[in-house]
Protein backbone atom coordinates (compact mmCIF):
# COMPACT_ATOMS: atom_id res chain seq x y z
CA UNK A 1 0.00 0.00 0.00
CA UNK A 2 1.25 3.59 -0.63
CA UNK A 3 1.60 6.00 2.38
CA UNK A 4 2.48 9.02 0.40
CA UNK A 5 2.50 9.81 -3.28
CA UNK A 6 4.58 12.39 -5.08
CA UNK A 7 3.65 13.69 -8.09
CA UNK A 8 5.73 15.96 -10.71
CA UNK A 9 7.00 18.02 -7.91
CA UNK A 10 9.51 20.69 -8.87
CA UNK A 11 11.06 23.09 -6.62
CA UNK A 12 12.74 26.12 -6.89
CA UNK A 13 15.36 28.21 -4.41
CA UNK A 14 14.75 31.72 -4.19
CA UNK A 15 16.92 32.54 -7.01
CA UNK A 16 15.37 30.69 -9.17
CA UNK A 17 17.71 27.88 -9.42
CA UNK A 18 16.02 23.96 -9.55
CA UNK A 19 16.44 21.99 -6.56
CA UNK A 20 13.99 19.19 -7.51
CA UNK A 21 12.62 18.42 -11.07
CA UNK A 22 9.46 16.71 -11.76
CA UNK A 23 9.62 13.96 -9.25
CA UNK A 24 7.15 11.22 -9.16
CA UNK A 25 7.58 8.70 -6.90
CA UNK A 26 5.38 6.25 -4.10
CA UNK A 27 6.56 5.33 -0.87
CA UNK A 28 5.06 2.21 0.10
CA UNK A 29 3.69 1.89 4.28
CA UNK A 30 5.63 -0.74 6.31
CA UNK A 31 8.72 -0.52 4.67
CA UNK A 32 11.82 1.21 4.55
CA UNK A 33 12.69 3.51 1.56
CA UNK A 34 16.14 5.58 1.19
CA UNK A 35 17.32 8.14 -0.85
CA UNK A 36 20.41 8.73 -2.06
CA UNK A 37 22.62 10.06 -4.31
CA UNK A 38 25.50 12.47 -3.95
CA UNK A 39 25.04 15.32 -1.84
CA UNK A 40 23.19 18.44 -3.29
CA UNK A 41 20.80 15.79 -5.41
CA UNK A 42 17.88 16.51 -3.64
CA UNK A 43 16.85 14.27 -1.61
CA UNK A 44 17.52 16.14 2.17
CA UNK A 45 15.48 18.70 0.42
CA UNK A 46 12.63 16.32 -0.71
CA UNK A 47 12.60 14.52 2.55
CA UNK A 48 11.89 17.90 4.15
CA UNK A 49 8.80 18.76 1.92
CA UNK A 50 7.35 15.34 3.65
CA UNK A 51 6.50 17.30 6.81
CA UNK A 52 6.94 20.63 5.55
CA UNK A 53 10.19 21.92 7.07
CA UNK A 54 11.00 23.82 3.83
CA UNK A 55 8.53 25.99 4.86
CA UNK A 56 11.08 27.28 6.80
CA UNK A 57 13.56 27.94 4.17
CA UNK A 58 14.39 29.36 1.21
CA UNK A 59 12.56 26.73 -1.10
CA UNK A 60 9.21 26.83 -3.51
CA UNK A 61 7.29 24.25 -4.59
CA UNK A 62 6.90 25.67 -7.96
CA UNK A 63 4.54 22.61 -8.76
CA UNK A 64 3.36 19.39 -7.64
CA UNK A 65 1.51 17.20 -5.33
CA UNK A 66 2.47 15.14 -2.39
CA UNK A 67 -0.18 13.15 -1.17
CA UNK A 68 -0.47 11.47 2.45
CA UNK A 69 -3.34 9.02 2.85
CA UNK A 70 -4.72 10.55 -0.28
CA UNK A 71 -4.79 14.65 1.09
CA UNK A 72 -1.88 16.96 -0.73
CA UNK A 73 0.18 18.05 2.73
CA UNK A 74 1.31 20.72 0.23
CA UNK A 75 -2.17 22.23 0.36
CA UNK A 76 -1.66 25.98 2.14
CA UNK A 77 -4.90 24.99 4.39
CA UNK A 78 -2.90 21.82 5.80
CA UNK A 79 -2.02 22.18 9.55
CA UNK A 80 0.85 21.79 9.60
CA UNK A 81 1.46 21.50 13.61
CA UNK A 82 -0.65 18.02 12.94
CA UNK A 83 0.98 16.75 9.79
CA UNK A 84 4.13 17.24 11.81
CA UNK A 85 2.51 14.74 14.33
CA UNK A 86 1.80 12.12 12.39
CA UNK A 87 5.17 12.68 10.10
CA UNK A 88 7.95 12.55 12.66
CA UNK A 89 12.09 13.78 11.90
CA UNK A 90 14.59 12.31 13.04
CA UNK A 91 18.08 14.51 12.32
CA UNK A 92 21.51 13.97 11.64
CA UNK A 93 23.32 15.02 15.00
CA UNK A 94 20.88 14.22 17.65
CA UNK A 95 19.12 17.44 19.33
CA UNK A 96 18.28 16.09 22.62
CA UNK A 97 16.69 19.02 24.95
CA UNK A 98 18.31 20.13 27.98
CA UNK A 99 15.78 17.89 30.16
CA UNK A 100 16.06 14.50 31.90
CA UNK A 101 15.35 11.55 29.77
CA UNK A 102 11.73 10.89 30.59
CA UNK A 103 11.26 14.61 29.99
CA UNK A 104 12.77 14.54 26.63
CA UNK A 105 10.01 11.76 25.64
CA UNK A 106 7.13 13.74 27.83
CA UNK A 107 7.78 17.27 26.28
CA UNK A 108 6.12 16.60 23.61
CA UNK A 109 2.93 15.17 24.58
CA UNK A 110 2.66 17.45 27.67
CA UNK A 111 2.75 20.08 24.77
CA UNK A 112 -0.41 18.33 23.30
CA UNK A 113 -2.03 18.22 26.55
CA UNK A 114 -1.38 15.10 27.68
CA UNK A 115 -1.59 15.05 31.61
CA UNK A 116 -2.15 11.81 32.83
CA UNK A 117 0.90 9.86 34.56
CA UNK A 118 0.31 6.95 33.63
CA UNK A 119 -0.12 7.68 29.65
CA UNK A 120 2.85 9.51 29.93
CA UNK A 121 4.81 6.56 31.70
CA UNK A 122 3.35 4.31 29.51
CA UNK A 123 4.73 6.40 26.39
CA UNK A 124 8.28 6.59 27.51
CA UNK A 125 8.36 2.86 28.07
CA UNK A 126 6.25 2.48 25.05
CA UNK A 127 8.53 4.70 22.84
CA UNK A 128 12.13 3.81 24.17
CA UNK A 129 11.35 0.12 23.95
CA UNK A 130 10.57 0.49 19.96
CA UNK A 131 14.12 2.48 19.43
CA UNK A 132 15.72 -0.23 21.50
CA UNK A 133 17.16 1.99 24.08
CA UNK A 134 14.95 0.51 27.22
CA UNK A 135 16.71 -1.89 28.67
CA UNK A 136 19.87 0.67 28.78
CA UNK A 137 17.94 3.74 30.19
CA UNK A 138 15.33 2.43 32.33
CA UNK A 139 17.15 2.89 35.79
CA UNK A 140 18.29 6.17 34.85
CA UNK A 141 15.30 8.00 33.50
CA UNK A 142 15.80 10.92 35.86
CA UNK A 143 19.27 11.63 34.50
CA UNK A 144 19.78 14.48 32.16
CA UNK A 145 19.48 13.12 28.70
CA UNK A 146 23.07 15.18 27.74
CA UNK A 147 24.31 12.47 30.07
CA UNK A 148 24.06 9.99 27.26
CA UNK A 149 26.01 8.92 24.70
CA UNK A 150 25.81 9.70 20.81
CA UNK A 151 24.64 7.00 19.94
CA UNK A 152 22.23 6.93 22.62
CA UNK A 153 20.84 10.40 22.16
CA UNK A 154 20.25 9.36 18.43
CA UNK A 155 18.19 6.55 19.80
CA UNK A 156 16.25 8.77 22.62
CA UNK A 157 15.99 11.40 19.27
CA UNK A 158 14.49 8.50 17.65
CA UNK A 159 12.22 7.65 20.69
CA UNK A 160 10.71 11.44 21.11
CA UNK A 161 9.68 11.30 17.71
CA UNK A 162 7.68 8.07 18.14
CA UNK A 163 6.43 8.88 21.65
CA UNK A 164 4.16 11.18 19.58
CA UNK A 165 2.91 8.39 17.44
CA UNK A 166 3.49 9.19 14.07
CA UNK A 167 2.25 7.21 11.31
CA UNK A 168 5.96 8.14 9.00
CA UNK A 169 9.31 8.70 10.26
CA UNK A 170 11.67 10.48 8.27
CA UNK A 171 15.42 10.69 8.91
CA UNK A 172 17.93 12.58 7.60
CA UNK A 173 21.87 10.79 8.21
CA UNK A 174 20.77 9.78 11.80
CA UNK A 175 23.85 7.83 12.15
CA UNK A 176 26.31 9.43 10.05
CA UNK A 177 27.99 10.42 13.71
CA UNK A 178 27.77 7.09 15.20
CA UNK A 179 30.19 3.96 15.76
CA UNK A 180 29.26 1.29 14.06
CA UNK A 181 27.77 -0.59 17.06
CA UNK A 182 25.31 1.95 17.74
CA UNK A 183 24.79 2.63 14.01
CA UNK A 184 23.96 -1.41 14.10
CA UNK A 185 21.72 -0.58 17.22
CA UNK A 186 19.77 2.14 14.92
CA UNK A 187 19.79 0.30 12.03
CA UNK A 188 17.97 -3.10 14.04
CA UNK A 189 15.40 -0.57 15.58
CA UNK A 190 14.37 0.59 11.99
CA UNK A 191 13.71 -2.41 10.74
CA UNK A 192 11.51 -3.25 13.82
CA UNK A 193 9.82 -0.63 13.46
CA UNK A 194 9.05 -0.56 9.96
CA UNK A 195 6.53 -3.32 10.82
CA UNK A 196 4.42 -0.55 12.40
CA UNK A 197 5.37 2.45 10.48
CA UNK A 198 6.40 4.11 7.59
CA UNK A 199 9.96 5.04 7.28
CA UNK A 200 11.87 7.34 5.07
CA UNK A 201 15.71 7.10 5.04
CA UNK A 202 18.55 9.31 3.87
CA UNK A 203 21.10 7.14 4.65
CA UNK A 204 24.88 9.00 5.04
CA UNK A 205 26.16 6.00 2.77
CA UNK A 206 25.70 4.00 -0.20
CA UNK A 207 26.30 0.72 1.59
CA UNK A 208 23.84 2.07 4.38
CA UNK A 209 21.42 2.57 1.95
CA UNK A 210 22.05 -1.24 0.52
CA UNK A 211 21.87 -2.61 3.94
CA UNK A 212 18.35 -0.75 5.10
CA UNK A 213 16.71 -0.25 2.00
CA UNK A 214 13.62 -2.45 1.36
CA UNK A 215 13.15 0.67 -1.72
CA UNK A 216 15.37 2.95 -2.88
CA UNK A 217 15.39 6.10 -4.81
CA UNK A 218 18.46 7.51 -6.74
CA UNK A 219 19.08 11.16 -6.93
CA UNK A 220 21.35 13.16 -9.16
CA UNK A 221 21.21 16.70 -9.29
CA UNK A 222 17.23 17.28 -8.68
CA UNK A 223 16.23 14.40 -10.60
CA UNK A 224 15.12 11.03 -10.00
CA UNK A 225 16.94 8.70 -11.71
CA UNK A 226 15.59 5.73 -10.75
CA UNK A 227 13.65 4.02 -7.91
CA UNK A 228 12.87 0.25 -6.86
CA UNK A 229 13.20 -2.51 -5.31
CA UNK A 230 16.80 -1.85 -2.77
CA UNK A 231 18.09 -5.46 -4.03
CA UNK A 232 17.56 -4.56 -7.26
CA UNK A 233 19.19 -1.05 -7.55
CA UNK A 234 22.21 -2.44 -5.45
CA UNK A 235 23.17 -5.59 -7.46
CA UNK A 236 21.47 -4.58 -10.87
CA UNK A 237 20.36 -1.18 -11.34
CA UNK A 238 18.63 -0.29 -14.80
CA UNK A 239 20.59 3.31 -15.16
CA UNK A 240 24.04 3.01 -15.95
CA UNK A 241 24.40 6.59 -13.80
CA UNK A 242 22.99 4.51 -10.65
CA UNK A 243 25.05 1.66 -11.39
CA UNK A 244 28.33 4.14 -11.63
CA UNK A 245 27.37 5.78 -8.32
CA UNK A 246 26.74 2.35 -6.59
CA UNK A 247 29.98 0.85 -7.93
CA UNK A 248 31.84 4.27 -6.86
CA UNK A 249 33.13 5.30 -10.05
CA UNK A 250 31.06 8.20 -10.04
CA UNK A 251 32.72 11.58 -11.64
CA UNK B 1 20.81 -9.56 18.46
CA UNK B 2 22.44 -7.06 15.96
CA UNK B 3 21.71 -7.31 12.24
CA UNK B 4 18.74 -10.11 12.39
CA UNK B 5 17.61 -10.03 9.46
CA UNK B 6 20.87 -10.59 8.31
CA UNK B 7 21.29 -13.85 10.19
CA UNK B 8 18.23 -15.30 9.14
CA UNK B 9 18.79 -14.27 5.61
CA UNK B 10 22.03 -16.57 6.30
CA UNK B 11 20.01 -19.49 8.09
CA UNK B 12 17.55 -19.66 5.10
CA UNK B 13 20.49 -19.47 2.61
CA UNK B 14 22.02 -22.70 4.70
CA UNK B 15 18.95 -24.36 4.86
CA UNK B 16 18.63 -23.63 0.43
CA UNK B 17 21.89 -25.33 -0.08
CA UNK B 18 21.18 -28.31 2.74
CA UNK B 19 18.03 -28.76 0.05
CA UNK B 20 19.83 -28.44 -2.55
CA UNK B 21 22.41 -31.43 -1.00
CA UNK B 22 19.52 -33.44 -0.61
CA UNK B 23 18.22 -32.98 -4.39
CA UNK B 24 21.53 -34.36 -5.44
CA UNK B 25 21.84 -37.01 -3.15
CA UNK B 26 18.39 -38.42 -4.30
CA UNK B 27 19.58 -38.41 -7.99
CA UNK B 28 22.01 -40.03 -7.92
CA UNK B 29 20.84 -42.63 -5.59
CA UNK B 30 18.16 -42.82 -8.40
CA UNK B 31 20.30 -43.17 -11.26
CA UNK B 32 22.04 -45.90 -9.86
CA UNK B 33 18.74 -47.36 -9.31
CA UNK B 34 17.06 -47.17 -12.43
CA UNK B 35 20.76 -48.43 -14.22
CA UNK B 36 20.53 -51.40 -11.92
CA UNK B 37 17.06 -52.14 -12.81
CA UNK B 38 17.50 -50.93 -16.21
CA UNK B 39 14.22 -48.76 -16.24
CA UNK B 40 14.54 -46.37 -18.66
CA UNK B 41 11.50 -44.51 -17.42
CA UNK B 42 13.00 -43.40 -14.68
CA UNK B 43 16.16 -43.21 -16.49
CA UNK B 44 14.58 -40.00 -18.51
CA UNK B 45 12.81 -38.49 -15.23
CA UNK B 46 16.21 -38.03 -13.75
CA UNK B 47 17.78 -36.81 -16.68
CA UNK B 48 14.70 -34.10 -16.99
CA UNK B 49 14.96 -33.23 -13.25
CA UNK B 50 18.45 -32.00 -13.47
CA UNK B 51 17.05 -29.00 -14.61
CA UNK B 52 15.71 -28.13 -11.12
CA UNK B 53 18.94 -28.47 -9.84
CA UNK B 54 20.40 -25.98 -11.93
CA UNK B 55 17.47 -24.03 -11.09
CA UNK B 56 18.17 -23.55 -7.06
CA UNK B 57 21.76 -23.55 -8.06
CA UNK B 58 21.21 -20.15 -9.66
CA UNK B 59 18.48 -18.85 -7.09
CA UNK B 60 21.25 -19.51 -4.33
CA UNK B 61 24.01 -17.79 -6.19
CA UNK B 62 21.36 -14.86 -7.05
CA UNK B 63 20.29 -14.63 -3.41
CA UNK B 64 23.83 -14.77 -2.03
CA UNK B 65 24.81 -11.70 -4.13
CA UNK B 66 21.86 -9.80 -2.98
CA UNK B 67 23.45 -10.74 0.43
CA UNK B 68 26.93 -9.08 -0.47
CA UNK B 69 25.87 -6.29 -2.14
CA UNK B 70 23.55 -4.96 0.29
CA UNK B 71 25.18 -6.68 3.37
CA UNK B 72 28.51 -6.26 3.17
CA UNK B 73 29.74 -9.19 4.81
CA UNK B 74 32.79 -9.19 6.38
CA UNK B 75 35.72 -11.51 7.75
CA UNK B 76 33.71 -14.78 8.78
CA UNK B 77 30.38 -13.76 6.85
CA UNK B 78 32.13 -13.11 3.71
CA UNK B 79 33.91 -16.32 4.05
CA UNK B 80 30.60 -18.16 4.75
CA UNK B 81 29.00 -16.03 1.73
CA UNK B 82 32.05 -17.23 -0.77
CA UNK B 83 31.52 -20.58 0.22
CA UNK B 84 28.07 -20.94 0.03
CA UNK B 85 28.33 -20.02 -3.53
CA UNK B 86 31.64 -22.30 -4.59
CA UNK B 87 29.48 -25.22 -2.92
CA UNK B 88 26.29 -24.51 -4.95
CA UNK B 89 28.36 -25.00 -7.92
CA UNK B 90 29.61 -27.92 -6.44
CA UNK B 91 26.27 -29.39 -5.85
CA UNK B 92 25.28 -28.77 -9.02
CA UNK B 93 28.44 -30.18 -11.40
CA UNK B 94 27.41 -33.32 -9.09
CA UNK B 95 24.16 -32.95 -10.39
CA UNK B 96 25.29 -32.98 -13.62
CA UNK B 97 27.08 -36.85 -13.10
CA UNK B 98 23.57 -38.05 -11.70
CA UNK B 99 22.68 -37.08 -14.75
CA UNK B 100 25.20 -38.25 -16.64
CA UNK B 101 24.58 -41.87 -14.87
CA UNK B 102 20.60 -41.53 -16.22
CA UNK B 103 22.07 -41.08 -19.78
CA UNK B 104 24.00 -44.01 -19.49
CA UNK B 105 21.69 -45.85 -18.96
CA UNK B 106 19.39 -44.46 -22.42
CA UNK B 107 22.01 -44.79 -24.16
CA UNK B 108 22.46 -48.48 -23.40
CA UNK B 109 18.92 -48.88 -24.57
CA UNK B 110 17.83 -52.86 -24.80
CA UNK B 111 21.13 -53.88 -24.28
CA UNK B 112 21.01 -55.63 -20.71
CA UNK B 113 23.91 -54.93 -18.68
CA UNK B 114 27.15 -56.31 -18.63
CA UNK B 115 27.16 -58.01 -15.15
CA UNK B 116 24.68 -57.56 -12.14
CA UNK B 117 25.45 -54.09 -10.36
CA UNK B 118 27.03 -54.50 -6.98
CA UNK B 119 30.26 -52.49 -6.31
CA UNK B 120 28.43 -49.44 -8.49
CA UNK B 121 25.55 -49.10 -5.82
CA UNK B 122 27.71 -49.36 -3.34
CA UNK B 123 29.83 -46.50 -4.63
CA UNK B 124 26.86 -44.76 -5.04
CA UNK B 125 26.04 -45.43 -1.64
CA UNK B 126 29.00 -44.23 0.36
CA UNK B 127 29.25 -41.19 -1.83
CA UNK B 128 25.69 -40.11 -0.93
CA UNK B 129 26.46 -40.83 2.72
CA UNK B 130 29.90 -38.34 1.94
CA UNK B 131 28.14 -35.85 0.33
CA UNK B 132 25.19 -35.57 2.94
CA UNK B 133 27.95 -35.34 6.23
CA UNK B 134 29.69 -33.21 4.18
CA UNK B 135 27.08 -30.86 3.56
CA UNK B 136 26.14 -31.14 7.51
CA UNK B 137 29.81 -30.37 8.51
CA UNK B 138 29.19 -27.49 6.14
CA UNK B 139 26.04 -25.93 7.72
CA UNK B 140 27.08 -26.46 11.13
CA UNK B 141 30.70 -24.99 10.37
CA UNK B 142 32.13 -27.92 11.84
CA UNK B 143 36.00 -27.91 10.86
CA UNK B 144 36.72 -31.52 12.66
CA UNK B 145 34.02 -33.59 10.67
CA UNK B 146 35.05 -31.73 7.78
CA UNK B 147 38.40 -33.04 8.22
CA UNK B 148 37.47 -36.19 8.81
CA UNK B 149 34.73 -37.34 6.12
CA UNK B 150 37.53 -36.98 2.95
CA UNK B 151 39.22 -40.11 4.01
CA UNK B 152 36.27 -42.33 2.90
CA UNK B 153 37.47 -40.82 -0.34
CA UNK B 154 39.70 -43.99 -0.14
CA UNK B 155 37.02 -46.49 -0.28
CA UNK B 156 35.32 -45.39 -2.83
CA UNK B 157 38.54 -44.84 -4.77
CA UNK B 158 38.90 -49.11 -4.18
CA UNK B 159 35.76 -49.68 -5.13
CA UNK B 160 36.12 -47.91 -8.35
CA UNK B 161 39.17 -50.04 -9.11
CA UNK B 162 37.59 -53.12 -8.69
CA UNK B 163 35.38 -52.12 -10.91
CA UNK B 164 37.43 -50.91 -13.29
CA UNK B 165 39.73 -54.52 -13.16
CA UNK B 166 36.55 -56.52 -13.33
CA UNK B 167 35.02 -54.78 -16.26
CA UNK B 168 38.67 -55.16 -17.70
CA UNK B 169 38.44 -59.17 -17.72
CA UNK B 170 35.07 -58.84 -19.16
CA UNK B 171 36.93 -57.18 -22.20
CA UNK B 172 39.74 -58.83 -22.22
CA UNK B 173 37.51 -62.13 -22.74
CA UNK B 174 35.44 -61.12 -25.21
CA UNK B 175 36.45 -57.43 -26.86
CA UNK B 176 32.98 -57.31 -28.17
CA UNK B 177 31.56 -56.41 -24.48
CA UNK B 178 33.83 -53.32 -25.08
CA UNK B 179 30.88 -50.90 -25.16
CA UNK B 180 28.81 -52.48 -22.28
CA UNK B 181 31.97 -52.17 -20.22
CA UNK B 182 32.00 -48.77 -21.08
CA UNK B 183 28.99 -47.78 -20.09
CA UNK B 184 29.34 -48.97 -16.58
CA UNK B 185 32.83 -47.55 -16.28
CA UNK B 186 31.33 -44.55 -17.07
CA UNK B 187 28.86 -44.33 -14.55
CA UNK B 188 31.87 -45.48 -11.83
CA UNK B 189 33.47 -42.69 -12.88
CA UNK B 190 31.04 -40.28 -12.13
CA UNK B 191 30.41 -41.17 -8.60
CA UNK B 192 34.21 -41.17 -8.28
CA UNK B 193 34.38 -37.90 -9.36
CA UNK B 194 31.11 -37.36 -6.93
CA UNK B 195 33.31 -38.39 -4.07
CA UNK B 196 36.15 -36.44 -4.78
CA UNK B 197 34.18 -32.96 -4.99
CA UNK B 198 33.16 -33.43 -1.58
CA UNK B 199 36.34 -32.73 -0.39
CA UNK B 200 36.05 -29.75 -1.77
CA UNK B 201 33.09 -28.48 -0.06
CA UNK B 202 35.10 -30.09 3.35
CA UNK B 203 37.97 -27.93 2.45
CA UNK B 204 35.52 -24.89 2.25
CA UNK B 205 34.32 -26.34 5.68
CA UNK B 206 37.73 -25.59 7.29
CA UNK B 207 38.40 -22.21 5.42
CA UNK B 208 34.78 -20.50 7.45
CA UNK B 209 36.03 -21.62 10.44
CA UNK B 210 39.85 -21.00 10.36
CA UNK B 211 40.54 -18.62 7.28
CA UNK B 212 42.71 -20.71 5.82
CA UNK B 213 42.42 -22.44 2.46
CA UNK B 214 44.35 -25.87 2.69
CA UNK B 215 43.75 -28.68 0.26
CA UNK B 216 43.01 -31.69 1.61
CA UNK B 217 45.52 -35.12 0.68
CA UNK B 218 43.83 -37.00 -1.66
CA UNK B 219 45.20 -40.39 -1.28
CA UNK B 220 47.65 -42.25 -3.93
CA UNK B 221 44.70 -44.45 -5.59
CA UNK B 222 43.15 -41.95 -7.16
CA UNK B 223 46.10 -41.77 -9.48
CA UNK B 224 45.49 -44.96 -10.19
CA UNK B 225 42.06 -44.51 -10.46
CA UNK B 226 42.21 -41.56 -12.92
Amino acid sequence: MNKIIIEHLSLQYADGTESLRDVSMSIVANAITVLFGPAGGGKSTLLRCLNRLNDLTEVRVASGKILLDGENILDPQTDVIALRRRVGMVFARPVVLPLTIRGNLTYGLELAGEKRKSRLDEAVEHSLKLAALWEEVRDRLDDPAIALSGGQQQRLCLARSLAQQPEVILLDEPTSGLDPISTGKVEAALQELKKEYTIVLVPHSVQQAARTSDYAAFFLQGELVEYGEGKEIFTNPKNKRTEDYVEGRFG
Amino acid sequence: MLRKTFESDIQQLKDELLLLGSMVEQQTLDAVEALKKRDLEAARRIYAADAKINEKRFAIENQVMILIATQQPMAHDLRLLASIFEVSAELERMGDYAKGIAKVNIRMGDEPLLKPLIDIPRMAKIASSMLHRALTAFVNEDAEAARAIPEEDDEVDGLYNQVYRELMTYVMSDPRTIDRANYLLWAAHNLERMADRVTNICERTIFIVTGEMTEIDVSDDEMKAE
